[in-house]
């Protein structure tokens, strides 16, 4: 968190924005009049050993939080869905589609995840559904914390869908829990049939695989079956939906999983 | 590409080392200590983390911390599962290796997804 203004953005850190917000300027001054000297002339140092037991597990701040946001879902009943995959795998186009065919039924709150712009958010403010966007700066992939910022600032109704969009990106989302109720992974026919072994903690944590592009299929060497197989050998419980977000084809099937958790 | 996709792995391990030196800092304040000597850790073979990558970026990470002196003291613990359907326990390089007695992929992981800060030697 800045230590200045406190708004929890770092200059490289997160920032969160709903359409249209600026990101202030994150400029502060910092002053280095203390003149520190440094003597080491007594090497002869004392030294006594001591050692503390820790035993803590590494993301345990991600957990923690992320089950303080798991909580508030359950509570609240919002069936909140951590939408990750490689960049350009279609996972915005998905949501666009989702979004248009769905929210006169359903209603939804986004969270949008990238490095920079608000784009996406943008994209999705175009539909009138409320969405908040968090820019990671450096960061790779999102944490339960900036979700729990967002989740404050997003002001989600009870009953509803949230959608949380990760960065783009297969490695490192993986490993941090976001307090959803379930992880949706996508890959689409063009990144080709051993993603899922090449990249298999992904898959191995998500409880729905979206194969997207399915009208691109005629056009490739890919065979869908064999990237299944590969998604199974690594998530035994994998639940596979097979859409194309540009035609519409197979997206009912996703659509009638989503309305059945919603009861 | 290559370097696209090494910097991300890289900032991968960045993040988790970023996460050690966060819990040595907690940790040492409790005590009222500051330069941490030792620092060992438990990571799983199946945890998602190259030790050659956080061997990178282990320097910058912990430069201005209370780690910057430590020596890092890495316990690997091998991946190990138990078969769903023929309860074989066996040993596991991969997430998705099968059971090799049956071959099934139904499994539970015993151990091997660690992560963790066992213990801190400081002054």
């Amino acid at each position: 968190m800045c230590g200045t203004c406190g708004c929890g953005t770092d200059d490289n850190g997160p920032t969160i924005l709903k359409p249209g917000e600026q990101p202030h300027n994150h400029v502060h001054e910092h002053t280095h009049d203390g003149i520190h000297f440094h003597s080491h002339e007594d090497a002869e140092h004392n030294h006594q050993h001591k050692v503390l037991k820790i035993e803590q597990d590494i993301l345990q701040n991600n957990q923690v939080l992320a089950a303080r946001n798991r909580g508030y879902f359950e509570a609240k009943n919002i069936f909140a869905l951590n939408l990750v995959s490689s960049p350009g795998s279609g996972k915005t186009s998905i949501l666009e589609k989702t979004l248009a065919d769905l929210s006169a039924e359903i209603p939804f709150y986004v969270i949008e995840g990238d490095q920079q712009t608000l784009n996406d958010a943008n994209r999705i403010d175009a539909l009138k559904i409320p969405v908040i966007q968090i820019n990671t700066g450096k960061g790779c992939h999102l944490e339960s914390d900036m979700v729990y910022n967002a989740v404050k600032k997003l002001n989600i109704k009870d009953n509803s869908v949230l959608m949380i969009e990760n960065v783009g990106n297969l490695v490192c989302p993986s490993m941090f829990d976001l307090g959803e109720s379930k992880r949706v992974v996508i890959i689409s026919t063009t990144e080709g049939e051993d993603k899922p072994i090449k990249y298999p903690d992904m898959f191995h944590t998500s409880d729905i695989c979206i194969i997207n592009k399915i009208d691109l299929l005629p056009y490739l060497n890919i065979d869908v079956e064999k990237l299944k197989n590969y998604a199974l050998k690594v998530n035994p419980n994998l639940q596979f939906f097979e859409v194309s977000a540009t035609t519409g084809e197979g997206m009912e099937a996703w659509y009638n999983w989503l309305k059945k958790n919603l009861i | 590409m290559v370097y696209s996709f090494l910097l991300l792995k890289i900032m991968h391990e960045l993040s988790i080392a970023m996460g050690i030196v966060k819990i040595a800092e907690d940790e040492t304040a409790k005590v009222k200590e500051n330069t941490v000597t030792k620092i060992e850790l438990e990571i799983g073979q199946l945890a998602g983390i190259e030790i050659d990558s956080l061997n990178f970026v282990w320097e910058s990470a912990v430069k201005d911390s209370v780690l910057e002196k430590a020596i890092k003291e890495i316990t690997i613990i091998p991946g190990k599962a138990k078969c769903a359907d023929c309860d074989t326990v066996f040993y596991l390089e991969n997430i998705y290796d099968s059971c090799p007695k049956c071959n099934s992929n139904f499994k539970g992981i015993l151990q091997g997804k660690e992560l963790r800060v066992k213990a801190l030697e400081v002054i």
